[in-house]
């Protein structure tokens, strides 16, 4: 008997024929999308519903959360964020049945309560990456519901500056002979620039409105503590400055914000314009203006856009990655790699550690996942490149033999979060929702033995610097403050670490504590970023106060 | 490469006093019955909240151009502002003062979402208070002006204050009206108005607005020293109160009411003023502001 | 609203008794000091009224790592408190020891 090595192309022309009829060429009018789901899906289908960091395929979403039960039921859903109501919706309707995603955010909640509840599934949480390269292996998607900006009449799509997934899903289906239907805002004659070509393209539909974009990495100046301008100054003068790290990438949040907003200010005064921060892999962050203003940054390779900042990027193509067309071409897989194979440092905010320096932002009653962190918040073992800081970093690292390089991880927390909850505990919470949840595995952000440093207002402990896992822990109790973790620790202890340098308070970096106050931020308001960009910048309406 | 703009220190950022030393001449603010006096609000305490040894106002006296004033800051980080007992008479008793010592002025440093709402009718009573000192002041020959430029604005019974003053000076950062935004959209729901629509916000309330409808007489930079020329410029403009400046008043409200009254949003109604492109207003600095809105804005009498 | 006092030993004087200081707002998340003369020789005297609850072991940890820093005896410091975290308060302790000591005020 001859074996058939052709099932799936097969199939995929059974399913086209299926769909036949509702179909202009490629154009399928938007009333006619969930007939046309019906027609081209089948139980069980593995299917990738684009839900990236920002942009969402959300008129496919609430298209599948339409078509009926009876036919279209039991699918695997792959996806990287699951962002939206619908996107649950398809568990409680038993459309979905299985889900591997990387990251929940505002569903977090409600997602823990279906897999409670077991009406969703979960395959795995992943970070990023790994779940794009599962999409090449065994994650491939069957059929992709994805978001573009505008096709052309063939097929073509623009994704504007939110390329983000778009191209990693469409190469990952359209090469295994699976179906890929886009959702568009507009179709045009002639499109700006294409990102993906209209033979990887089956199905095109007009959303009735434009697809979801959230500016998920604007940061308030306005809301930027003088604790967190502390710590901005401990990372730049006893990190950026001790191991010049010239490549980069920045976490979200207000933490790293300050940072931002102090490259300008402290760290010119420093004399480092030139010697630290000058290629990143990052957003568009609008907080990094003044920096990319007064010539820190030089060049930013971006895993998605943020909104308002596309006549601002626009107007710098020398500084980050543009089209023909002068927007951003975003690229969330591509950006990940540069994120952790050629930065020298990755720093990013927690909440909870533990003593061996595991790090995690889950708790009890959510299911969160933590996206790309972990890609960059980890050594790149397969890096085989030099630079200074990575040569110095492997060399405090020490102990083998055989010389070898370091990235360097940074976690940045408060020693008590909000509500006096200690950020440093004995256990991470992870444990129990691990426990709770069945996981195999509690859920880690970072695990200790990738940080290299622990930033807290407290000061810096090098980890590098410690030999053993008790001088690890005291490391990490000397900069714990108050919280009861931090009051266990040995005076002696921390006094040795800090000749060693393995701990080094505000003082100790040369750091004057009453000089931590907001006026060092080189933008206060949304406003000032606004100057700063020379008009480019155009927040959207909520970030405004004019 | 562009030249970093100059980051000045900012008005609204800075807390009571600060204000206040920046606004006065040099070393001249002497603070009456500072915190150490320890005049807390008794409500507060009585439902177990916390309280501030100043109640959230700082008043006293000081120069300004050389000239003895009294001067009043709310300190917007402690509760919004809000207007308590103690709160209110320390800003009335100031008040009275004036008539007593007949200063240059009194400049009240305005930060405050009205009434606080934990002491009820202490509170509605000690605003009402105010009013009526700021009235008798200005009516025994005192100018009081109004100074907004706190990150909380001026709301509820204050912002009725501020509109009894001879003058007011507002930053566009800072917001003047009755209800707040937060206040329609909890009483009225979201549907009516959504509070997190923060352009939305500051073109009904913002400095801007308020300045075009003649509101605030001047609109200035989030600037001390912005803060510091206006009041020196308008402790010498007082305003008569009589009864045909109350009339002359009355006419410009009518009138102004009568030709914008029916407009749904900021835009339409700086459209209906004259202002020839009013979408872009928002965005423009002062200067160029000043320029586009040119004779459309209008000035209370 | 819970009470603590507390009696710091500080090895270095306050200086001259100046005019009294208040630095911060209480708001949440955030205090107010109130610096005076007071406390007597070679003490310092702390009055902390807190909306926080539960946490006088932190406080007493907190403010006696201050007064061991720092030139704080003679002096009499009272906090109004809405939950500040002990990052903060140290910063605020500091910033407020600093204002009350600025020559020239």
């Amino acid at each position: 008997m001859t074996r058939d090595w052709s099932r799936a192309r097969r199939d995929r022309a059974e399913r086209l024929e299926r769909a036949r009829g509702l179909a202009d060429g490629k154009w399928v009018e938007a009333e006619r999308a969930p007939a046309l789901l019906e027609a081209l899906l089948r139980p069980g289908d593995r299917v990738c519903l684009e839900g990236d960091n920002q942009k969402q395929a959300d008129f496919l979403a609430r298209s599948l959360a339409r078509v009926d039960p009876a036919r279209v039921h039991d699918l695997h859903l792959v996806q990287s964020v699951v962002a939206l109501p619908e996107h649950l919706e398809l568990f409680e309707r038993g459309v979905g049945r299985r889900l591997d995603f990387s990251f929940s955010g505002p569903q977090a909640v409600r997602l823990a309560q279906l897999a409670g509840s077991g009406r969703l599934e979960i395959g795995a949480i992943h970070t990023y990456v790994e779940l794009y390269a599962r999409y090449f292996v065994d994650l491939t998607p069957r059929v992709a519901l994805v978001a573009a900006q505008a096709a052309d009449a063939e097929g073509n799509l623009y994704t504007g500056p939110n390329t983000e997934d778009t191209p990693a899903i469409v190469e990952a289906t359209a090469f295994k002979d699976g179906l890929v239907v886009a959702q568009v805002n507009e179709r045009v004659e002639r499109l700006p620039r294409v990102d993906v070509p209209a033979g990887w393209v089956d199905y095109l539909v007009r959303a009735p409105a434009p697809s979801t974009i959230e500016p998920l990495f604007t940061r308030d100046p306005a809301l930027i503590g003088e604790v967190q301008v502390l710590m901005a100054m401990m990372v730049i003068r006893g990190i950026y400055a001790e191991y010049g790290v010239q490549r980069l990438n920045h976490g979200i949040g207000f933490d790293t914000a300050a940072i931002e907003l102090l490259l300008p200010t402290y760290g010119e005064e420093l004399g480092l314009r030139g010697k630290v921060c000058r290629h990143w892999a990052l957003n568009p962050h609008p907080t990094l203006i003044p920096a990319v203003e007064s010539g820190f940054v030089e060049s930013v390779h971006s895993f998605g856009s943020e909104l308002g900042m596309e006549a601002y990027v626009a107007a710098r193509p020398d500084v980050f990655f543009t089209g023909r067309d002068g927007s951003l071409r975003s690229n969330r897989a591509f950006s990940q790699l540069a994120g952790h194979y050629a930065c020298d440092l990755f720093i990013g905010s927690t909440l909870q550690m533990d003593l061996e320096g595991n790090s995690s932002t889950a708790t009890r009653s959510r299911v969160t996942g933590f996206g790309g962190a972990p890609n960059m918040g980890c050594d790149a073992r397969g890096r085989r490149h030099a630079s200074p800081a990575w040569v110095r970093a492997g060399r405090e690292g020490g102990g083998a033999v055989m010389p070898r390089g370091r990235k360097l991880v940074v976690q940045l927390l408060e020693t008590w979060r909000e509500h006096m909850e200690p950020a440093f505990v004995e256990r991470l919470d992870a444990w129990e929702l691990a426990g709770a949840m069945r996981m195999e595995l509690p859920p880690v952000m970072i695990y200790g033995d990738d940080v290299t440093h622990v930033v807290t207002e407290e000061g810096v402990a090098n980890l590098l610097l410690c030999r053993t896992p008790e001088e690890r822990a005291e490391a990490i109790r000397g900069v714990a403050g108050y919280t009861p973790v931090g009051r266990g620790r040995s005076r002696a202890a921390v006094e040795a670490l800090r000749d060693r340098g393995a701990i080094r308070r505000p003082e100790d970096l040369g750091i004057d504590v009453r000089r931590a106050t907001r006026d060092l931020l080189a933008a206060r308001s949304v406003k000032e970023l606004v100057r700063w960009s020379g008009g480019l910048y155009q927040p959207p309406a909520r970030f405004r106060s004019w | 490469m562009t030249a970093p703009p100059a980051v000045p220190r900012s008005f609204r950022e800075a807390s009571a006093r600060r204000r206040l030393l920046d606004l006065l001449d040099p070393g001249s603010f002497r603070e009456l019955l500072g915190p150490a006096a320890r005049e807390s609000s008794p409500h507060l305490a009585a439902l177990d909240l916390p309280v501030s040894f100043d109640d959230g106002v700082v008043v006293g006296a000081g120069r300004l151009g050389g000239e003895p004033v009294l001067a009043a800051g709310q300190e917007g980080r402690f509760l919004g502002g809000a207007v308590g007992e103690v709160h209110g008479a320390k800003l009335t008793g100031l008040l009275q003062r004036a008539l007593r010592e007949r200063p240059r002025a009194v400049l009240l440093l305005l930060d405050t979402g009205g009434v606080r709402l934990q002491e009820a009718n202490a509170g509605i009573e000690a605003v009402s208070e105010v009013m009526r000192a700021v009235l008798s002041a200005r009516g025994a020959g005192v100018p009081v002006l109004a100074l907004v430029g706190g990150a909380w604005g001026c709301f509820g019974g204050m912002g009725i204050v501020a509109r009894c003053c001879d003058a007011v000076v507002m930053s566009e950062e800072a917001r003047l009206g009755l209800s707040g935004p937060d206040v329609i959209e909890a009483s009225r729901g979201v549907e009516e108005l959504d509070a997190s629509d923060r352009a939305m916000v500051w073109r009904t309330w913002g400095g801007k607005h308020r300045a075009l409808l003649g509101e605030a007489d001047e609109l200035v930079e989030d600037d001390p020293a912005a803060f510091r020329r206006a009041a020196l410029e308008w402790v010498r403009r007082p305003r008569p109160l009589s009864l045909p400046a109350l009339e002359r008043e009355q006419a410009f409200l009518a009138r102004r009411l009568e030709e914008l009254g029916g407009c749904a949003d900021g835009p339409d109604a700086w459209r209906a003023a004259g202002v020839a492109e009013p979408d872009r207003l928002p965005l423009l600095d002062l200067p160029a502001w000043s320029a586009a809105v040119g004779g459309a804005r209008r000035r209370r009498p | 609203m819970e009470h603590l006092a507390f009696e710091m030993d500080s090895r270095e004087e306050g200086g001259p008794a100046r005019p009294p200081v208040l630095v911060g707002a209480v708001g949440s998340g955030n205090l107010e000091v109130l610096v005076e003369p007071g406390g007597g020789a070679g003490r310092c005297r702390v009055e902390v009224h807190t909306s926080a609850p539960g946490f006088a072991a932190v406080w007493e940890a907190v403010l006696r790592d201050f007064a061991g820093r720092h030139p704080v005896a003679g002096l009499s410091l009272a906090v109004n408190d809405g939950g500040a975290t002990p990052a903060v308060v140290t910063l605020r302790l500091g910033q407020a020891l600093e204002e009350y000591r600025r020559p020239g005020r």
